[in-house]
């Protein structure tokens, strides 16, 4: 690939991965019914940070309890029976922080539930400490092309929750719109054939002493 | 590596990720145990591994080994779908003392092939940018792979819609279907039978 002409692009086009704090995790894992489960994680003083989580699948409704604690216990964030959220913190204190999902309050239902955890902002792509002139236009598109994938990325995510949980909501209906019909049809026949027997049986041979009435 | 959990002895956790076909998920584990004595979680204990399971869509096992108590694994999905990655110890202790548990830290990347950054230093400057551009031109694969299977994925959903649709709607002729006929098929026969006991 001939790129010459841009002899500052080698130091330039460092992508500071593992130097920088920024980290980001995503899980998608089942919580059983009446579970909790808790994920823990370290982080510096001062870092802004984002939690995010969705339900995808369920056997019921679309919601899980959530809490969010610092390293003394202090609840930051605590909402109960939530679909779908988005928080936005900045680390008081060093320390780990601790966030739970429950689904405690459900009997028998066990969801699928997606989160994701963004650990301070992600470092620029061309560090700007040993800079001599402003950016190139090669490297302005650079930038915007790496914020443009990044938002890509984003709403990819959001779509395949919402599309997975669209399309499980339909599976469930499909099969209960199914077992609905058959029951029905044979809940039909069985009580309409059935009452017509019963109402015969009212008058057969046996009882018609009743009707008899002295004279 | 800073996320982590808990979870018992011999308790399997599962992660699961839905993902397009021919992508290369890696992942990253450390495991430590929780010491009675000292109250503290141990930095490495001697023969503690963890079982690593990927089971794919169709319930066939993908990959099936003990790693230490760290360890790197990795797997390349061939059919589109999801994907159960579990974690189990091979603790051998049966009715675990009570308190004693497992701090896992976790950390999966799915899609990307890392850039070995020892790799790109090396280079003079023309091939380090070579191998970025290579990395990116990879990522944007792996975008272009989730849209496709995203593609596959709403089409099974709006077959299933459909599917719903047009079970309603044949129900709800053939329940009217039978409701007619079993009505007139129950007036005529209590016609009939009043009329055979003379009461008609």
């Amino acid at each position: 690939m001939p790129l010459r002409g841009f002899p500052a692009w080698g130091t330039l086009l460092v992508l500071a991965l593992a130097a920088c704090a920024a980290r980001a995790s995503e899980i998608t894992f089942e919580l059983p019914d009446n579970a909790k489960q808790c994920f823990y994680e370290e982080i510096a003083q001062g870092t802004k940070c984002t939690l995010e989580f969705q339900v995808v699948i369920t056997g019921g409704h679309y919601d899980v309890d959530c809490r969010l604690e610092d390293p003394d216990g202090t609840v930051l964030y605590k909402e109960m029976k939530k679909q779908y959220d988005s928080f936005t913190f900045t680390a008081s204190r060093n320390g780990t922080y601790k966030f739970c999902f429950s689904n405690e309050f459900s009997t028998f239902t066990h969801k699928t539930v997606y989160f994701d955890f963004q650990v301070g902002e992600d470092p620029p792509l061309f560090p700007s400490e040993n800079r001599v002139t402003a950016l190139t236009q090669m490297e302005s598109a650079c930038v915007s092309i790496h914020e443009a994938l990044k938002s890509v990325i984003d709403y990819q995510t959001h779509f395949r929750l919402r599309e997975a949980q669209g399309r499980s909501r339909a599976e469930d209906l499909n099969t209960r719109v199914a077992y609905w019909s058959i029951g029905e049809a044979i809940i039909l026949l069985v009580v309409s054939i059935g009452q017509v027997f019963l109402l015969k049986s009212f008058f057969s041979d046996k009882r018609t002493t009743t009707t008899r009435v002295g004279s | 590596l800073a996320l982590y959990f808990h979870s018992g002895e011999r308790e399997e956790k599962c992660i699961i990720e839905d993902v397009p076909s021919d992508t290369l998920v890696i992942g990253n584990y450390k495991v430590q145990r929780w010491d009675m004595q000292r109250h503290e979680f141990l930095e490495s204990a001697p023969g503690l591994g963890m079982f690593v399971t990927v089971t794919t869509p169709d319930a066939e096992v993908l990959l099936s080994k003990l790693y230490g108590p760290q360890g790197t694994f990795s797997f390349t999905s061939s059919i589109s779908g999801e994907h159960a990655i579990c974690l189990q110890s091979n603790s051998t202790r049966f009715v675990a003392t009570a308190g004693s548990k497992l701090r896992i830290h976790l950390d999966i990347r799915v899609g990307e092939h890392f850039l070995d950054e020892s790799v790109v230093q090396g280079q003079d400057k023309v091939n380090e940018v070579k191998i970025k551009l290579e990395h990116l031109i990879e990522q944007i694969h792996h975008i272009s792979r989730e849209q496709n299977y995203e593609r596959e994925r709403e089409e099974k959903f709006r077959k299933t819609s459909e599917g719903t649709n047009s079970n309603i709607l044949w129900w709800a002729v053939i329940q009217t279907l039978i409701l007619i006929s079993i009505g007139i098929w129950q007036i005529k026969s209590l016609r009939d039978f009043f009329i055979s006991k003379k009461l008609v």
